[in-house]
């Protein structure tokens, strides 16, 4: 599945990487501990996470992650978008808690 | 005698890979000397390899520079540990590196990681993950450091990113830290209120430096004897007149 299907069926805020919606879906991980993405996440994943660091951007591009899914409308520094622009990393962003987001993918994909 | 000692306690070097390029070992020393700071660490994430070079680069200068590391626990907590000597903290890199998470470090997107020695010569490109988390829990990194004499100090406490806090919720009780390290974006009327709950901890306060121009930027001032990591324990705890202050 594209992104762009994901990002329009979950109603997603792109906040970064508007280019690179056509990118392929693989699927989806679940982790707020950077290191536990970087040794668990699969190329093609959406990461869905609280976790706004900076260093989401390089774990995202290191990974080659489809995309980072921000729950809880968590406020995104600006340094850390500019960053995702410019090593053309997808950021969205949702109102919803990583349960829900969760399970919405889930039937999405599997569906 | 009891003196005052200007500490900055947490200094990163160019071996970490988010540190600019221009903390070498030597210029960190001549930067902390200019402005008037006693005793130093050194304490880059996960490694201690620069920390000879600014040892040499520090020798004659009236300077201590204490040997240090941050560590990344399993929680992604930073801790900080100081040690006097050498050779505990060749002990605790040997124990970091066992348990840091496999994996070479990709420069483009993390950083440098240059080893150099006093005189800013590359020695080295350390090709570990150091950005990256080991297996060490804040329960063994905590205890790992104690075995070591070493101080152990939560990083930056106040920060809602790699901090004791942010990945725990709160600091068990059972977790020994010789202090807590406020970082440079509160000051002590902030802390004072924010974390009023851990007032039974000593605090300290320092810069975190990751720039030349970010030294000294925050200090703690020591009131004790001499610039070892004993007589500091004694002045965290206030004890024959030693005392720290800050802010």
């Amino acid at each position: 599945m594209k992104l762009s299907n994901i990002v329009e069926n979950l109603s997603l805020e792109v906040k970064t990487g508007e280019n690179n919606l056509q990118n392929d879906v693989t699927g989806a991980y679940i982790s707020d501990l950077l290191s536990d993405v970087m040794a668990n996440g699969k190329e093609g994943n959406v990461w869905i996470t609280l976790q706004t660091h900076l260093n989401i951007v390089a774990v995202s591009g290191l990974k080659n992650l489809a995309g980072i899914i921000i729950v809880n409308n968590r406020p995104v520094q600006e340094d850390v978008l500019q960053k995702a622009e410019s090593e053309k990393v997808t950021i969205m962003s949702t109102p919803l808690p990583a349960f829900e987001i969760a399970g919405k993918l889930y039937q999405l994909l599997n569906g | 005698m009891l003196r005052e000692f200007k500490a900055d306690l947490h200094i990163h070097t160019c071996l970490s890979p988010c540190a600019e390029l221009e903390m070498s070992p030597r210029a960190i020393v001549k930067t902390a000397i200019k402005k008037e700071i006693d005793i130093i660490a050194i304490t880059d994430h996960n490694s201690a390899e620069n920390v000879i070079a600014a040892r040499k680069a520090a020798k004659n200068t009236g300077l201590t520079v204490l040997a240090g590391m941050e560590i990344t626990t399993s929680e992604e907590a930073h801790i900080l540990a100081l040690f006097d000597d050498l050779e505990s903290i060749s002990k605790l890199q040997d124990i970091v590196y066992s348990n840091l998470m496999p994996g070479v470090n990709d420069e483009k997107r993390f950083g440098e990681q240059i080893v150099v020695n006093e005189k800013d010569e590359v020695l080295d490109f350390n090709k570990r993950l150091l950005i990256a988390a080991t297996d060490l829990s804040v329960y063994s990194a905590v205890n790992t450091i104690h075995s070591l004499s070493g101080l152990a100090i939560a990083s930056h406490v106040d920060k809602d990113v790699f901090s004791i806090i942010s990945q725990l919720g709160f600091i068990p009780d059972n977790l020994k830290f010789n202090a807590l390290e406020m970082s440079v974006h509160i000051d002590r009327k902030q802390a004072d209120a924010l974390f009023a709950l851990y007032n039974s901890y000593p605090w300290i306060s320092s810069s975190d430096a990751h720039y030349l121009a970010d030294i000294g930027k925050r200090t703690t001032t020591f009131i004790m004897n001499e610039p070892t990591t004993a007589d500091m324990a004694s002045a965290l705890n206030n004890i024959e007149g030693r005392r720290v202050e800050w802010g």
